[in-house]
């Protein structure tokens, strides 16, 4: 039963051929057979959010979608956010500049989650944005800085 | 912590998943959302050798009314259900459940169908289908469709009156008229956790005066728990929160919960007293 | 000519250089390392019991086993202290045939997956004679209790420490007192719950024989010794690196078991070997801490003086000594610091480690200090209750305002602000105006709750400090290997032929931003810019022998070392300069990334003076050294932090459930290096000191199997359970801090428990209810509320 089917995975605009036993997770088949390490896996039964992504632009929790289940989906990490090497996407930015990570570790679970909302939802007002905050956990930060960050990035979103 | 090694198949129509499931129930599951099953994967508490991804079946999910009821295909998110527009008792109902389930990425892969068969007694779906008496169909290859109602399909402690070769395909809710109050609201150590205890309520009031009466509880039991002494309590008197505080009352004392780490059984009933007259609209 | 002021680094918000990489996704931890190379992977078989003996372990042809077998040559992890009260016990790397813990390794499997690995791990049998265990320190000590280790212990059964103060005025004074005040307080075993579990990738270099380690530590280079002494290798045959660390919090300051066996196994087969830690076996394994119990009791006089103190500490703390600090960290630091900010002259205290078939114990940020702080804290308020006197005052009269100040223990406060603090914290609690709030909620059957929480907080010490620990009571020195003496923090900072500047250090960062504030403090001295200077750290083979980033140390240490390095370079530079243009070295500023001399208003860039160092060596007058180098080390006695914390809580009474509504900390920390990342420090420690006042409970049942092995079982707080921070800075500075910088990483872990505690028990006063021992949960206090309310009714009808 450890045999492995070839499967097709858009991410970040870019195709990966990969070939992953069934059992494979999304997180674990972006980080071991697309080399995209940027998502981090904290607890992988669902709870923490370190490992959230985009598919189909919706928050997805990485660690509970097998990677076969991906095939056809359009896949987004935080690798994809920035739009060259040069910029920043604007909730990088807010969370480069209003200290919105210390270890780093939760950092690309929230990046994908608030981007993800707020390419959902560029109003989303603060009582909002706690509540979505509220999926992911962070051990470091205490959240104050990740709350102000996120805000910051709306408005600049928001243009 | 990785599962144990399965085969997996994608089928795309109703047929063939019946098929796939019929050829080794015991040793296969549904999967839909995934958000309950992959973790118990993940942790090897569940250990199917197959499963059949039935996410790409066509005419499986959605919403819509059909005379007086309201019926709900199995995989529809928990995040559609969140964003319903649905202007009456019954979506209130179903945005303030939705919105209690998880948190946003859970509700966007998690599925009402999903919630059924998985049958936690606290969450806000198996609540919301007792509290209603909906209707419950499964199929399977072998026999075809039936319909289960709520009352009969929650038997245990994550355990349905499904059989292995059966998948849930649809349920049925009736559709509350505007004279409903409905309301859930449940206590958890923190944002989107399970409940530790949750209640739900639909009461019908005409003229200040309960004529229907619906009360469920979770947490309390192995199963979601209809509260026939709050209901009676309530019915056929003036609707004021003195009576819904008596109903919690009743409540209270008719459940015998059990204890675990998260309260006692006393605990338990105090949260009844708390959570029935939030859930129903007064503090 | 203008003269242009050099900028000041030092006091500026900068964004952390760290950030952009791991914004990108592109930093690199441990399991990145692993997942991009082709290595085998290490699973592990854990103990199912508490107490055992195994009898066989099998697995089938094809699995690739490990047992104790396999470990000829391979050492016991010993850890301990100099001290006639401390009995030593050995952790081996593999358990057996004794197993001591339910999760405690026994044996390792390799494959080439992870998930293959795990697959292996299925397929071992384990047959485990189980035996009686002991869980808790009652049981532990109890006469005939079963020994966890099977060595002498010259007091109670199970007692690895068992230290005592008693000075010589206390008998007197304590009998003669007005009025005494007893407390029992105690904390919930924590785990430290880093969001990146442990992981430890071994790669080995057949060509050099060496094996890199990429292992999640926040002590490098004390891994390293650990491993080659256990190991029984050479420590240049191991390079071991910290990339990046998600989160340590103590927790990952311990030699850990799996990691000697990854190396071990690497070098053995020649081939890379990784291991990545699950959450469960986090939580299973990787060091528990916290699980402390106090009896304290103050005698006031009747003005409300605290005269005496007098105190009984346990600390239950698991099964095997962590390396380097020993079981001793909880107990000792509990003993020595327990008074805290306050004057009290006269102190009693016995204070001991006593040994569980539980996870062993390793520190968690604040280590003893949050019980400490929930006991002198609780203490104040009970007492201000019985003696009728105003919290705040009672606090204000006890706080130590002349400095220095010699504390019972021996320790000295030196230049501190507790009761500024405590003043600024009152003023911006507003506690008239919450009174007055507090009672009209009362009406509507609301109940709001205020608490304090003044601490002083012990940071920033060296090896003087860590040596006070031990008592040596031979003048022969007793093994070496097995008693470490930390301390110290190394820098060598080096310029090189084009005016970069590089700072090595030993310290390790985890999260901190050392990165970015060491450079700052740098920045300061030679008058470059932060983009001119790179810090490396965490990797052997590149940084100075070091003690890592724990106890609030690395700013203060590797701050301090850093600044007196860059001071002597700039001193080099500024004579450098003088041979170039004339004058005295005096004369010169470091200023824009050149010498200026004040006078003349000449300039030379430091890239020339580097040139001129590294290429024409021989023309330089004073044939100074060809490179531009300066080492520096700094190993101050330790200064303290202070602060006091204000809770504000709303207590739901049908529910029991806790909401915080506002926190506010008044803090002095000494000259900020970098405010954001202080305030980032702050905040983040108060949320996990709110979780231990409300949520997080590591929850064994009667067989010792732990129960809480999930994040849906333990519960570290999500945005929606905190509240945001206030926070107010003080300033004073210690001779003990060149930077003036005092630590400031585990504050807010050490005060915010007794600041809740405080709160709840405020709220619930009226009640008569209490909050003694954390975590305060929904469950706990509807239950204490609910007694209290019938007891109320039974009064009265």
């Amino acid at each position: 039963m450890s045999t492995t089917v070839p499967l097709r995975l858009y991410v970040n605009g870019e195709r990966h051929d990969i070939s992953v036993e069934p059992r494979r997770t999304l997180a674990d088949a972006l980080r071991d057979d697309c080399g995209l390490t940027g998502t981090h896996l904290g607890c992988e039964h669902g709870v923490c959010g370190a490992c959230t992504i985009l598919v189909d632009g919706k928050p997805t929790r990485a660690c509970l979608m097998f990677a076969v289940q991906a095939e056809g989906s359009s896949i987004r990490t935080v690798e994809g956010l920035a739009p060259d090497q040069e910029e920043l996407h604007p909730v990088q930015k807010a969370f480069w500049e209003n200290h919105g990570l210390q270890c780093g570790f939760c950092t690309p679970g929230f990046l994908m989650l608030v981007a993800g909302q707020l390419e959902e939802n560029p109003d989303t007002d603060e009582e909002e944005m706690r509540d979505v905050l509220s999926s992911n956990l962070c051990r470091c930060t205490g959240y104050q800085n990740i709350l102000k960050a996120s805000m910051a990035a709306a408005e600049e979103m928001r243009g | 912590m990785k599962p144990a090694s399965f085969d997996y198949v994608r089928p795309h129509s109703l047929e063939e998943a019946l098929a796939e499931l019929a050829k080794d129930p015991d040793e296969t599951k549904v999967l839909a959302g995934g958000q309950s099953l992959i973790p118990m994967m993940n942790f090897r508490l569940a250990r199917p050798e197959r499963l059949v991804d039935i996410n790409r079946i066509p005419d499986l999910e959605g919403i819509e009314t059909v005379g007086d009821r309201v019926v709900i295909r199995t995989r529809t998110r928990h995040l559609v259900l969140q964003n319903l527009s649905m202007p009456t008792p019954l979506g209130s109902l179903l945005r303030h459940g939705a919105a209690n389930v998880g948190h946003l990425p859970i509700r966007t892969r998690g599925t009402f169908g999903g919630s059924l068969a998985h049958c936690d007694a606290a969450s806000e779906w198996c609540l919301v289908a007792s509290l209603l008496d909906a209707d419950v169909t499964v199929q399977s290859q072998a026999r075809g469709s039936r319909t289960i109602r709520a009352a009969d399909f929650f038997l245990s402690i994550f355990t349905t009156a499904m059989e292995p070769d059966e998948i849930l395909t649809e349920v049925s809710l009736p559709a509350l008229d505007d004279s409903y109050v409905t309301g859930i609201a449940e206590f958890a150590r923190r944002a989107g956790d399970f409940a530790i205890v949750a209640a739900t309520g639909a009461v019908k009031v005409v003229d200040d005066v309960v004529a229907d009466a619906r009360v469920c509880l979770g947490g309390v039991s192995e199963v979601p728990f209809r509260s026939r002494a709050a209901e009676q309590v309530l019915l056929g008197q003036t609707w004021t929160p003195q009576l819904v505080t008596a109903a919690a009352e009743a409540a209270a004392d008719e459940v015998d919960p059990s204890s675990d780490a998260h309260g006692d059984a006393d605990y338990r009933r105090d949260l009844v007293r708390a959570l029935l007259p939030r859930a129903l609209g007064e503090r | 000519m203008t003269i242009t002021q050099p900028p000041n680094w030092t006091g500026r918000s900068l964004p952390r250089v760290e950030d952009p990489a791991i914004l990108r996704g592109l930093g690199r931890y441990v399991a990145d390392v692993a997942a991009r190379d082709t290595c085998m992977y290490a699973k592990f078989i854990r103990s199912p019991y508490a107490s055992g003996r195994v009898v066989a372990i099998s697995a089938p042809p094809g699995v690739r086993l490990y047992t104790t077998a396999d470990l000829d040559g391979v050492g016991d992890i010993v850890a301990a202290l100099e001290r006639p009260d401390f009995v030593s016990t050995a952790q081996p790397i593999l358990a057996g045939p004794v197993v001591r813990f339910v999760g405690e390794p026994i044996a390792m499997v390799l494959a080439e997956t992870e998930a293959a690995a795990e697959d292996a791990v299925d397929q071992v049998q384990v047959e485990i004679e189980q035996l009686p265990a002991v869980l808790g320190v009652e049981q532990a000590t109890a006469e005939g209790a079963p020994l966890v280790h099977d060595v002498e212990f010259p007091g109670d059964a199970n007692t690895v420490v068992d230290g005592r103060i008693h000075t010589a005025g206390f008998d007197e004074v304590f009998a003669g007192a007005e009025h005494v005040v007893t407390v029992q307080v105690g904390s919930a075993r924590q785990s430290a719950m880093p969001l990146e579990a442990r992981a430890s990738h071994a790669a080995y270099d057949p060509g050099t024989g060496r094996t890199t380690l990429h292992v999640t530590t926040q002590m490098p280079h004390v891994v390293r010794t650990g491993l080659a002494d256990v190991l029984g290798i050479r420590e240049d045959d191991l390079r071991v690196i910290a990339p990046d660390v998600g989160g340590g919090f103590g927790a990952k300051m311990a030699l850990a078991r799996e990691d000697v066996m990854v190396v071990l196994a690497s070098r053995r087969l020649r081939t890379n070997v990784a291991w990545i830690e699950t959450r469960e076996e986090n939580f299973m394994g990787a060091w528990h801490s916290r699980e402390q119990v106090y009896d304290v009791e103050g005698a006031f006089d009747a003005d409300g003086t605290l005269l005496a103190v007098r105190a009984d500490l346990r600390c239950d703390v698991g099964a095997y000594s962590c390396y380097p600090v020993t079981y001793a960290v909880e107990p000792l630091m509990a003993m020595a610091e327990l008074t805290g900010p306050y004057a009290v002259r006269e102190y009693s205290v016995r204070s001991r480690a006593v040994l569980s078939n539980k996870c062993p114990i390793a520190p968690y940020r604040g280590v003893s200090r949050p019980v400490q702080v929930l006991a002198m804290e609780r203490l104040m308020d009970v007492a201000a209750r019985e003696l009728d006197i105003d919290p705040v005052e009672l606090r204000m009269h006890n706080l130590v305002h002349e400095f220095p100040h010699r504390i019972p223990s021996g320790l000295v406060l030196d230049n501190a602000s507790h009761r500024e603090t405590l003043a600024v914290a009152a003023e911006m609690a507003d506690v008239d105006d919450f009174r007055r709030r507090q009672l009209a909620a009362r009406e509507e059957g609301r109940l709001l709750g205020i608490g304090f929480s003044s601490f002083a907080e012990r940071t920033g010490y060296g090896t003087p400090a860590f040596a006070a620990r031990s008592v040596p009571f031979e003048l022969k020195k007793t093994t070496a290997a097995d008693v470490i003496t930390p301390g110290f923090e190394r820098v060598v900072l080096t310029m090189d032929s084009s005016a970069g500047v590089t700072v090595r250090i030993g310290a390790s960062p985890h999260g901190q931003g050392l990165r970015t504030s060491l450079a700052q403090v740098v920045c300061d001295q030679l008058g470059v810019a932060p983009a001119d200077v790179r810090v490396i750290h965490s990797d052997t083979d590149a940084t100075p022998y070091g003690w890592g980033s724990f106890a609030s140390r690395a700013m203060v240490m590797a701050g301090g070392a850093s600044m007196l390095a860059a001071k002597d370079l700039a001193a080099r530079l500024r004579t450098l300069a003088s041979h170039r243009l004339g004058g005295l070295p005096g004369d010169f500023e470091l200023v824009d990334g050149g010498a200026l001399n004040r006078e003349t208003g000449e300039s030379v860039p430091l890239f020339v003076l580097a040139r001129d160092t590294y290429h024409s060596s021989h023309l330089i007058p004073d044939k100074g050294e060809p490179v531009l180098e300066a080492v520096a080390t700094y190993d101050p006695s330790g200064t303290f932090a202070n602060a006091c914390h204000v809770a504000e809580v709303e207590v739901d009474p049908a529910t029991g459930a806790v909401a915080i509504t506002r926190f506010l900390v008044a803090e002095d920390a000494g000259r900020l290096v970098n405010p954001a990342i202080v305030d980032g420090q702050i905040q983040g420690g108060v949320v996990q000191g709110i979780a231990n006042a409300l949520y997080e409970e590591l929850i064994y049942d009667d067989r010792g199997v732990l129960v809480t092995t999930s994040l849906m079982d333990y519960l570290p707080p999500t945005l929606h359970e905190v509240p945001d921070i206030e926070i107010a800075h003080m300033k004073t500075t210690s001779p003990q801090s060149i930077t003036g910088a005092k630590g400031v990483g585990e504050g807010g872990t050490i005060g915010a428990p007794a600041a809740v505690a405080n709160a709840v028990s405020d709220a619930l006063a009226h009640l008569g209810v209490q909050v003694n021992h954390l975590p305060a949960t929904p469950h706990r206090l509807r239950t204490a509320i609910r007694a209290a309310q019938s007891h109320a009714q039974e009064a009265a009808s």
